[in-house]
């Protein structure tokens, strides 16, 4: 049996099939099952719709944006929402919509950017310590129990003030503050991992301990990993949105979420929806990531409910 | 699992809600306490003394790092120390004589070693902003955050634990499907928005709250200070509609900061409670026709306040963190102010004092956290 030349009718019983004829139909099996649990949870789809839209959005945010979102126009400042503004107009007059959209790409950029820095980072100092235990694993806990011992906002602030505020600093703050979760969360599963049964036999075959952890250890530390990125994602997004209210995150004029309703909290009693409206997107945002973590977990990672 | 919840205490969705989730991250010792048991098992009162010991003994190498990092961070900054102190007109000789005297000529462990002793003589340098050593700052700061975090945590406990309990006990009903929702919005929701909308409905719409700020124009500079409490100062003062005031004007960001841990204790306390409602005995109870609130609350609720209690811990360190949002949106006079508004004036001394405490109080909540599980439940002794 080939799984290219399948008709439509039976792809679902190649897929759903007990015995799998390749490791490509029992890999490609396995995630159908995955995806046909995951669709059971309405929320969890409802996430990924949402985190799918935006990531849409945010990339072609230069073809759905109505106006320059650095365009400034002071006679039509301040403009509740209307056929023109659809969104309104922020303080300088500038398109609250068009912001919006190249805000989300700005937000979502900083999210991915510090999972790519931090995710791999963590999982690596997590099996390694993990694996060679001794005083390796005590040292490398030890720098991410200092890390933990700062809230992680407070600790991004300090390293934002040593570092000059924007986007960059940013990222690199929030990466530095947030690596320490994934590294004890990866090193508590490689320690469930290393006794078992099948790394001795890989170990019997002479496998180096650097092809072992790689090949053998960090595949299986990646289900709960997912779950926690996608979890973290959230707040990452409220991490880097808190900054940029704080003025320490990415700097005016860039539609940042978190910088557009610094500038324009200012407004809250009279144009309230100037800063409403960012706040409800970060909100979208992180609720979607929440959502979709959530429907990963019971998919993924079975033993935590 | 044994990973993170200090970190994420307050501001993020649990990973585990598993029980075991509440042991904290300054405790890496647990587990290999508990496989020792199984192999060799030594008597358990030694274990448990050597677990308590290796708890303890960790917080002083924590404490180090904490004063590293710090340090650290106050060393790459691209403000020179000394044109911080005597300006950018001042001569060559006087920047040279400046630099010798805070000695930073000296090699970097020397600098770092000279750190720690200030430290533990208490000195963490002058603020340049308000000319005081910043201990004294934080001194005079600090209340104003405790008693914000204080009823923050209160409120949150209030609501958040009966919710949890609540929807645990209708599993599956819209109820526990709604109070998930409200637990996710929770977390979801930044707290700086929350605070702006709570300022939206409350003051200028249903003008019910006060503004920010900590009091009333009216009662400004009449009460002594002298817990720095403002509600406790005007108690004490026994000036009731000060201490009216002072309530009225703390409602609201405390409220708004409850909200902010509520979500997660009532996420915790349902997944705790829903792990106790299947064991044995709450079965062995219904069999014997025990009420539904009698099993909740006289049987359950005991068996979970330890793991609570501990989560709780965690919270009010995690609520440190909602703080210096909060308080910059009701101007309340706490630490996070005071580490904002130094931070956008660059005066270094101040932020990584105010850095460096926080840190302290988020270990000492850590430890206390850790110390009261093994306390508590005897299952860990």
């Amino acid at each position: 049996m080939s799984g290219t030349t399948q008709p439509a009718g039976t792809r679902r019983d190649w897929l759903l099939s007990d015995t799998p004829a390749s490791r490509a139909q029992a890999r490609w099996g396995r995630r159908y099952q995955l995806w046909l649990a995951f669709r059971r949870n309405p929320l969890a789809v409802a996430g990924l719709a949402v985190v799918l839209a935006m990531l849409v959005l945010a990339i072609a945010a230069p073809l759905l944006a109505t106006h320059d979102p650095g365009a400034q126009s002071l006679a039509n400042r301040l403009q509740p929402p209307s056929a023109e503004h659809w969104l309104g107009t922020d303080e300088l007059g500038r398109d609250t919509w068009s912001r919006l959209l190249y805000g989300g790409r700005v937000t979502l950029g900083m999210v991915v950017a510090v999972v790519i820095l931090v995710a791999p980072l963590g999982l690596v100092v997590g099996c390694v310590a993990g694996y060679a235990g001794g005083l390796l694993d005590k040292v490398l806990m030890r720098v991410t129990d200092v890390f933990l011992a700062f809230p992680r906002l407070i600790l991004a602030l300090a390293f934002v003030a040593a570092m000059r505020p924007g986007v960059e600093s940013a990222v690199i703050a929030i990466a530095l503050t947030a690596w320490p979760p994934y590294a004890r969360l990866a090193r508590a599963e490689t320690l469930t991992i290393r006794n078992t049964d099948y790394i001795a036999a890989v170990q019997m075959t002479g496998a180096s301990p650097w092809r072992i952890i790689w090949k053998h250890v960090a595949p299986m530390c990646l289900p709960s990993l997912t779950v926690r990125v996608t979890l973290d994602m959230s707040s990452i997004i409220l991490t880097a949105a808190g900054l940029g209210f704080l003025g320490l995150g990415a700097q005016p004029p860039i539609p940042e979420w978190g910088t557009m309703i610094a500038t324009a909290r200012r407004f809250i009693l009279e144009q309230w929806w100037v800063p409403v409206i960012p706040g409800l997107a970060i909100f979208t945002a992180s609720l979607a990531f929440n959502l979709l973590g959530d429907g990963l977990r019971d998919v993924l990672d079975p033993k935590q409910r | 699992m044994t990973e993170d919840n200090t970190h994420r205490a307050a501001a993020a969705p649990p990973g585990a809600s598993a029980p075991a989730a509440s042991a904290p991250a300054a405790s890496p010792v647990v587990p290999s306490g508990a496989a020792a048991t199984a192999r060799s098992r030594p008597s358990a009162a030694r274990l448990r003394l050597q677990a308590l010991s290796a708890t303890v003994a960790s917080v002083p190498i924590t404490l180090f790092g904490l004063a590293l990092v710090t340090f650290l961070i106050g060393r790459v900054v691209p403000i020179d120390p000394v044109l911080a102190i005597v300006g950018d007109r001042a001569p060559m000789e006087v920047v040279e004589r400046t630099r010798l005297e805070l000695g930073l000529d000296q090699p970097l462990y020397i600098q770092f070693w000279k750190y720690l002793g200030q430290i533990v003589s208490g000195d963490l340098g002058r603020s340049v902003m308000t000319s005081n050593p910043v201990t004294q700052d934080i001194a005079r700061f600090f209340p104003a955050t405790l008693e914000l975090a204080t009823v923050a945590i209160i409120v949150a406990v209030l609501v958040g634990v009966p919710l949890g309990v609540w929807a645990a006990t209708r599993q599956g009903s819209w109820i526990d499907q709604g109070v998930r929702l409200f637990c996710l919005a929770g977390h979801s929701l930044p707290v700086f928005v929350l605070g702006l909308l709570s300022l939206l409905l409350f003051y200028a719409t249903l003008e019910i709250a006060p503004g920010p700020g900590r009091q009333g124009v009216y009662f400004e500079g009449m009460i002594d200070e002298r817990t720095g409490i403002l509600t406790l100062d005007t108690l004490l003062a026994g000036d009731i509609p000060a201490f009216r005031d002072a309530l009225w004007h703390l409602a609201q960001p405390a409220g708004v900061l409850a909200f902010f841990s509520l979500a997660y204790i009532a996420r915790m306390t349902r997944a705790f409670m829903l792990a106790e409602l299947k064991s044995e005995y709450v079965t062995t109870a219904r069999a014997k026709g025990l009420s539904r609130g009698r099993i909740v609350w006289g049987h359950a609720f005991r068996n979970i306040a330890v793991p609570l209690v501990t989560v709780l811990a965690m919270t009010y360190a995690g609520l440190l963190e909602g703080a210096v949002l909060t308080e910059t949106i009701f101007a309340w006079p706490g630490l996070g102010q005071y580490l904002t508004v130094s931070l956008l004036n660059a005066d270094m001394n101040a932020v990584l004092g105010a850095t460096l405490v926080v840190g302290l109080i988020y270990v000492a909540l850590n430890l206390l956290a850790d110390l009261l599980y093994r306390l508590l439940d005897p299952r860990v002794r």
